[in-house]
């Protein structure tokens, strides 16, 4: 027993290498600050940016949990018209990443969109309109890209678990709603944090779409070092501090969750399911319209913007290369997808198996690259990499190949694990969720029966996990088809993918361009996105 | 995972033992050099090895590599950019008749370690409803109360203001730009743009009267929707000019392939290469016997500024500063 817990600790600790040598790299530029630098930014821009960051963090925290856990709640006990479209449909949003939903909103509701001119032409007048370039507005468009975090797993805590507790309290008098405030709701804590996390680490790391709303964030004092001081320490000294705020939130929230247990008692296998109760009238439609309000400005007009725009620019970029595109981010999404699914469930196991605070820290931190924005994270993951092949080039360069510039450089392997920094959290959260469902009682009763080290992980746990893993691999799926700046510093020649074609079009400001590559993001990650939501909804 | 590694090895390997192969890091979208350098390489049969990202991460992956970097060219927009890489020892310096011929001096680094290939004009745009040519004079003009909730800009963020606001400092010296950048933020239409166009759109839709922009994206605004009342207008005839910047590259400081590098710079400032260079996004060419394209040509001929573009790096830093300072977001 004692060996085993060790060795789960190794290997929680060898996972966690991916992720705290970038950190290091970052971490490491603490030393040195430039004082001409960080007096600047301190006197004139991160006051600012500090209160532009806590509202946005605030509002998109409020966001999500507004949108994403009434929607799930609605679609998992009750029925009304479009309940079964609506189910699945609600989950779309995710395959849009943050910086086309950001871009194609702004064209949708600036002054010079379509909603405004219309506005302006039949009344006259359009001044009244907010804009959407304000604290208010970037609350909006990041809430609707990353509510679906929110509704994916609090949809999945009430639907599958709960079921008794819910029986439980309606034996004991509960109505529904207030089975949903006093024990659905508290039941499913795990999943919503979980969610709103994993919404609020994006947010933290967003730059693209805070950008294109140019609103100042934390991460637009860090861009401002690199780009326009060029001082990359600096950046690299900011980005610590706000992983390290990171990792105090996440430590905070470990905490306040405590020992509770959130295991389902009885039987493994499902239960039979509460039949869903039937709205009617006014409650009905109310029930789908909100669910069609909220697919509308999330999904619906943000596409069919991007459709416009493809229009008028399908003869130049639908080609052969486009698919090439295509291709390769199915490829690259696939592969890390798998990888990121079996690291997760090593590191939630090992976390399981080893219940000591250290193990859970390694866990904790593994997950941090989340929170990192992405380009800064990149040059952590390429700085080592690079590092460790000038060593290789230095040391055993008689042996290799005359101008020899690369070893690990370059290769998939490179960005693969770049990728597994990046998005374990995602894939973690999933499967953690799902391993507080395996009840302890589970576990002694399989000891009992004689099962035991690998032999109970194959037998117990990975049948009641394939649902997490599934789930883990379609979110991790979808967030690679979407991630750009890893892609773009650790692609090896020749490995351009969809994000690729995008920063080049974009790159001088042809957005209207990006618009097939976008929606070819977009159709790509549907089919993982409309599999997460058939998930766990049975027929 | 192991067969996937040897199968990169190799791949590596034997990719670079070929012959003739120039690598580019490039931050210019690739659909802007692609069609350039496919004509270079039938020409020449030099197969050119592109990689583009943004400048950032770009010169970060060159600092990392050192010595073993694959790269021997670095292709930026913006003489900020490339100067900070020279600044950054990352560039080699290269003397070549052939460059320093085609290449005016001002539009390239006084060290000859990087070459400007386009030229991008900054000017005015207005709405031709709602303001005449005649009211128009200076970039230092728009600071004038006359324009008072009038004029439209784009965010401080971007490198071509910091190098405009940079160039002022050259031209002015602090105190006199501070007034000039502040004057601008007082008579603000309304918040600044994340893109040109954008704003340029807001000119067209009467968001704002005047506004400064780069003219490839006025060309392309126009090529889409001909009748948006937008003019374009040369700033500062009466003293230095229209504020200028370029795209441009250097050979690395550990370029592997340094004479293949420098023969593809030598090519690119070529006249035939400058027009399809240039004219792919409606911009005009470094080399000043090549006539930009006639679309480009019709805007009219001006005086642009003489002042070297390196001084747009030396300064960007204080002009980020002094943005920052008077509430330029």
């Amino acid at each position: 027993m004692q060996s085993s817990v060790l060795r789960w600790r190794a290997v929680a600790a060898l996972i966690s290498l991916a992720t705290v040598i970038p950190l290091a790299v970052i971490l490491a530029s603490i030393g040195s600050p430039d004082a001409a630098i960080w007096s600047h930014l301190l006197e004139y821009q991160l006051p600012g940016l500090l209160t532009n960051t806590l509202w946005l963090v605030l509002g998109v925290g409020a966001g999500v949990f507004v949108v994403g856990v009434p929607l799930a709640w609605l679609v998992s006990v009750y029925d009304f018209p479009g309940r079964r479209f609506f189910a699945w449909a609600l989950m779309l949003p995710l395959a849009v990443p943050a910086y086309v939903m950001a871009f194609s909103q702004l064209g949708l509701f600036e002054f010079t969109g379509p909603i405004q001119t219309w506005l302006r032409d039949t009344w006259g007048d359009s001044s009244w309109v907010p804009s959407i370039r304000s604290t208010g507005g970037v609350v909006a468009v990041l809430t609707l890209a990353f509510y679906p975090y929110v509704y994916l797993l609090a949809r999945n805590a009430f639907s599958t678990m709960g079921r008794r507790a819910l029986e439980v309290g309606q034996s004991l008098g509960l109505s529904r709603s207030q089975g949903f405030w006093r024990v659905a709701l508290p039941m499913a804590r795990p999943w919503i944090i979980g969610g709103v996390t994993l919404a609020l680490m994006e947010t933290l790391a967003d730059f693209g779409a805070v950008a294109i709303l140019n609103y100042d964030t934390f991460t637009n004092a860090i861009y401002k070092a690199w780009f326009s001081f060029f001082s990359l320490d600096t950046a690299k000294q900011l980005a610590s501090l706000l992983v390290t705020l990171v990792f105090v939130l996440v430590w905070l929230e470990q905490r306040a969750r405590g020992r509770r247990a959130y295991g389902q008692t009885g039987r493994a296998a499902p239960l039979p399911r509460l039949p869903r109760l039937p709205l009617s009238g006014a409650r009905a439609a109310g029930a789908s319209l909100l669910a069609f309000a909220v697919f509308a400005l999330a999904f619906v007009l943000p596409v069919g913007q991007l459709v416009w725009w493809a229009f008028s620019v399908w003869a130049e970029e639908l080609n052969a290369e486009l698919a090439a595109y295509v291709g390769r981010s199915l490829l690259l999404s696939l592969m890390a997808a798998a990888l990121v699914a079996v690291v997760a469930l090593a590191l939630s196991y090992a976390a399981r198996r080893d219940k000591r605070p250290a193990t859970r820290l390694i866990a904790r931190l593994a997950t941090l690259g989340y929170a990192v924005p992405g380009t800064v994270l990149a040059v952590g993951v390429f700085v080592p990499v690079a590092w460790f092949d000038n060593w290789l080039i230095a040391r055993f360069g008689a042996a290799l190949p005359e101008g020899t510039t690369a070893v690990l450089k370059g290769t998939l392997v490179v960005m693969l694990l770049a990728y597994t920094a990046r998005f374990l959290a995602v894939g973690h959260s999933a499967l953690d969720a799902a391993m507080h469902r395996i009840t302890p009682s589970q576990e002694e009763a399989a000891r009992m029966l004689g099962y035991s080290g690998w032999r109970l992980a194959a037998r117990l746990h990975l049948p009641l996990l394939t649902g997490g893993m599934l789930t883990a691999m379609l979110m991790v799926f979808v967030d690679v088809m979407k991630e750009m700046p890893i892609t773009l510093m650790t692609r090896p020649f020749d490995w351009d993918t969809l994000a690729v074609r995008i920063f080049n079009l974009t790159a001088e400001g042809q957005w209207d361009r990006a618009a097939l590559p976008s929606i070819a993001i977009v159709l790509a990650g549907l089919l993982p996105v409309i599999l997460l939501s058939r998930q766990k909804e049975p027929a | 995972m192991k067969p996937m590694l040897l199968a990169a090895l190799v791949a590596a390997i034997s990719g670079s033992a070929f012959a003739e192969e120039v690598v580019v890091y490039s931050s210019r979208g690739e659909q802007l050099i692609k069609p350039i350098l496919d004509a270079y390489k039938k020409e020449t049969g030099v197969d050119v090895k592109l990689v583009s990202d943004k400048e950032g991460p770009l010169m970060e992956r060159l600092r990392a590599e050192g010595s073993n970097t694959p790269a021997d060219i670095l292709m930026t927009v913006d003489a900020g950019n490339l100067w900070q890489a020279s600044n950054m020892g990352l560039l080699k310096a290269v003397n070549s008749p052939t460059l320093s011929a085609n290449i005016p001096a001002h539009l390239r680094d006084p060290k000859n370690q990087w070459f400007g290939l386009s030229v991008r004009a900054r000017t005015i745009f207005y709405n031709t409803q709602k303001v005449k040519p005649a009211q128009l004079s200076s970039y230092e003009d728009l600071a004038d109360p006359k324009w008072k909730g009038r004029l439209c800009l784009r965010t401080s963020k971007k490198v071509y203001n910091q190098s405009l606001v940079a160039m002022f400092l050259a031209e002015h010296g602090p105190v006199k730009t501070e007034r000039i950048v502040k004057g601008w933020m007082d008579n603000l239409a309304t918040d600044v743009f994340s893109d040109d166009t954008k704003m340029l759109e807001a000119i067209g839709a009467g968001q704002c009267d005047v506004g400064i922009a780069n003219t490839y994206y006025y060309g392309r605004l126009m090529k889409k929707s001909p009748n948006l009342p937008i003019g374009i207008f040369w700033a500062n005839q009466d003293g230095k000019g229209v504020h200028v910047n370029i795209s441009g590259a250097g050979v690395t400081r550990y370029a592997k392939n340094e004479k293949g590098a420098i023969k593809l710079l030598e090519w690119l400032s070529s006249p035939k290469a400058q027009s399809l260079y240039a004219d792919v996004d409606m911009e005009f060419p470094a080399n000043p016997k090549v006539k930009p394209a006639a679309e480009v040509a019709a805007w009219g001929p001006f005086k642009s500024s003489l002042i070297n573009v390196a001084n747009a790096g030396t300064r960007q830093a204080q002009a980020v500063m002094l943005m920052d300072r008077v509430g330029y977001k």
